[in-house]
């Protein structure tokens, strides 16, 4: 019959030696290397009670910021969404209502944006495709869970606590922080009273 | 019949036909771009600036060179004219100096606007703009004004291109908005807060080339990316009926008229049609409809069944005819 790999190796079926039926040459030989490792430094560390460091370009779970007064910097413009090669990014839009000013910077905002951690590959193309830095990936690592529909992130669990900010800043590169505030940019001015000339 | 030359390519075209059409029957990326002129309407034409070009030859019997950029739009071709449009650096560097302009007092809300991803100012400002502005004053703002509940007007989003208001003159028996003040202060508005509600009012969508008119009914409902435009019809008093449907699954969530190859409406249809008829039980739906493949509109928008195989792009009509050429 012919071999259906070459790298198939015939099974030798000689027989052992006196010494090598013993195996007392083999146990402590195993044994050695056991206790060797007694004395080498530990490769393995206590999680979660202790936590390696995370490098500044870690990506973990996603936040939704807000901005300096409180409200949301998402506009639902879709961006994330089509940047996701995942297709793990859904969201609805809604009009802000009069009054709703600071919960909402723009016009338009999200009332569901949800991230399927499931699909989520944590490439931070969402992060590069946002115009209005409203989305970060974090060194937080998403946590486990036991049923599929919880691991589908609604805004509770996305946008950034107001009480409890998320620092994103290390993840802010020069050019991130003059988007911000440059006034160049239209995005950050603020249409808050409209005025005829 | 006079022969033009476009930036190295020669056609003949009809008398009185002007450089921007002589430039359509070539096609391709020798078309300048037009923010104000359509061709569907009269009298348009001449206030964007953004489809300048030179000419560097007036024609054969006067060889010299017109002084200046002329507005391709309004100038009519003379036989042995030749023009330059992407081959002259002057051209380009001009129309940026157009782009900019037009941007001085636009807003840039394209993350919350609706028109984003369809918007010809977008896609200007893409290939010519600067990323930053150099403007330091306060952009212009106007009091928001309510025209009709099917028509959400953005005033600060208007590049005052009077395409809306020729749709009203031409279209309806009785136009009710039109350009109030002058120059810098100069807004579309409704004459005494008339609202808007002739049946072919809802062209002006279709003809604006920003977000400045929107349809209401499809205010915030999904970007235009997600959304699946089929070509589709129905029986209509009124209109022709043939119109082009975005579909999200099994909803209608807009009703648009049919755009050519120069973004322009095919046929007018009524606002019966755009606005009532979201049924899908409405319309006979013929195909999806044909979206350039550098649109973000084309993103997961497949349009027959080889490209669906193949997974590659296909059709001949994408290829494009006639190359231009840079004159020694």
């Amino acid at each position: 019959m012919q071999a259906l790999t070459t790298r198939s190796k015939v099974a030798s079926n000689k027989k052992m030696t006196f010494v090598e039926k013993l195996y007392i040459p083999a146990i402590l030989g195993g044994l050695r290397i056991t206790l060797n490792h007694f004395f080498k430094k530990k490769v393995t560390i206590q999680y979660p009670e202790q936590k390696r460091e995370f490098a500044p370009v870690f990506r973990g779970q996603h936040v939704l910021k807000r901005d300096e007064n409180g409200a949301e910097r998402c506009t639902a413009c879709g961006l994330c969404a089509v940047a996701c090669p995942a297709e793990a990014i859904t969201m609805t839009a809604a009009e802000r209502k009069p009054g709703e000013e600071s919960l909402y910077r723009e016009e338009k905002y999200a009332s569901v944006y949800e991230i399927n951690m499931l699909r989520c590959i944590f490439c931070g193309l969402c992060e590069e495709a946002c115009p209005k830095e409203a989305i970060f990936l974090t060194d937080r690592i998403v946590d486990t869970e036991y049923v599929r529909q919880n691991l589908v992130f609604g805004k509770d669990k996305l946008v950034e606590p107001i009480n409890n900010r998320i620092d994103v800043s290390v993840r802010e590169t020069k050019e991130t922080r003059e988007f911000k505030t440059h006034p160049g940019y239209a995005h950050n001015k603020l249409y808050t009273k409209p005025s005829k000339a | 019949m006079p022969k033009v030359t476009i930036d190295g390519i020669e056609i003949e075209v009809p008398d009185g036909t002007t450089i921007l059409n002589a430039a359509r029957m070539i096609g391709g990326k020798i078309v300048p771009p037009a923010m104000c002129y359509y061709s569907k309407l009269k009298t348009t034409g001449g206030y964007c600036r953004t489809c300048l070009v030179k000419v560097v030859q007036g024609s054969a019997k006067d060889p010299r060179p017109m002084p200046k950029l002329m507005v391709s739009c309004s100038t009519t071709v003379q036989d042995g004219m030749v023009v330059q449009n992407i081959t002259s650096p002057e051209v380009m560097e001009a129309r940026r100096g157009v782009v900019e302009f037009l941007l001085i007092n636009h807003p840039l809300d394209c993350p919350i606007c609706d028109q984003a991803g369809e918007c010809k100012l977008q896609d200007l400002g893409y290939e010519h703009g600067l990323q930053k502005t150099r403007y330091e004053f306060p952009r212009r703002t106007f009091e928001k004004e309510d025209i009709g509940d099917k028509i959400k007007l953005h005033m600060t989003r208007c590049i005052l291109c009077y395409r809306c208001v020729k749709v009203a003159e031409q279209l309806t028996p009785k136009r009710v908005h039109g350009v109030m003040n002058r120059g810098d202060v100069a807004e579309i508005s409704t004459y005494i807060k008339n609202s808007i509600d002739n049946d072919f009012s809802g062209n002006m969508i279709d003809v604006c080339p920003v977000g400045a008119l929107t349809d209401k009914t499809f205010r915030f409902q999904s970007r235009v990316w997600y959304v699946k435009p089929m070509d589709a019809h129905r029986d209509c008093k009124k209109c022709s009926g043939k119109v082009v449907v975005w579909m999200k699954d099994e909803e209608i969530l807009r009703v648009t008229a049919r755009m050519d190859k120069n973004n322009e409406v095919e046929e007018f249809i009524c606002n019966e049609c755009r606005f009532e008829k979201k049924d899908p039980a409405d319309w006979v739906i013929e195909k999806p409809t044909h979206i350039d493949r550098h649109s973000v509109i084309a993103q997961n928008h497949y349009e027959d069944e080889k490209q669906l195989q193949l997974g590659k792009f296909t059709d001949p009509k994408m290829i494009p005819k006639a190359e231009p050429k840079l004159k020694k």
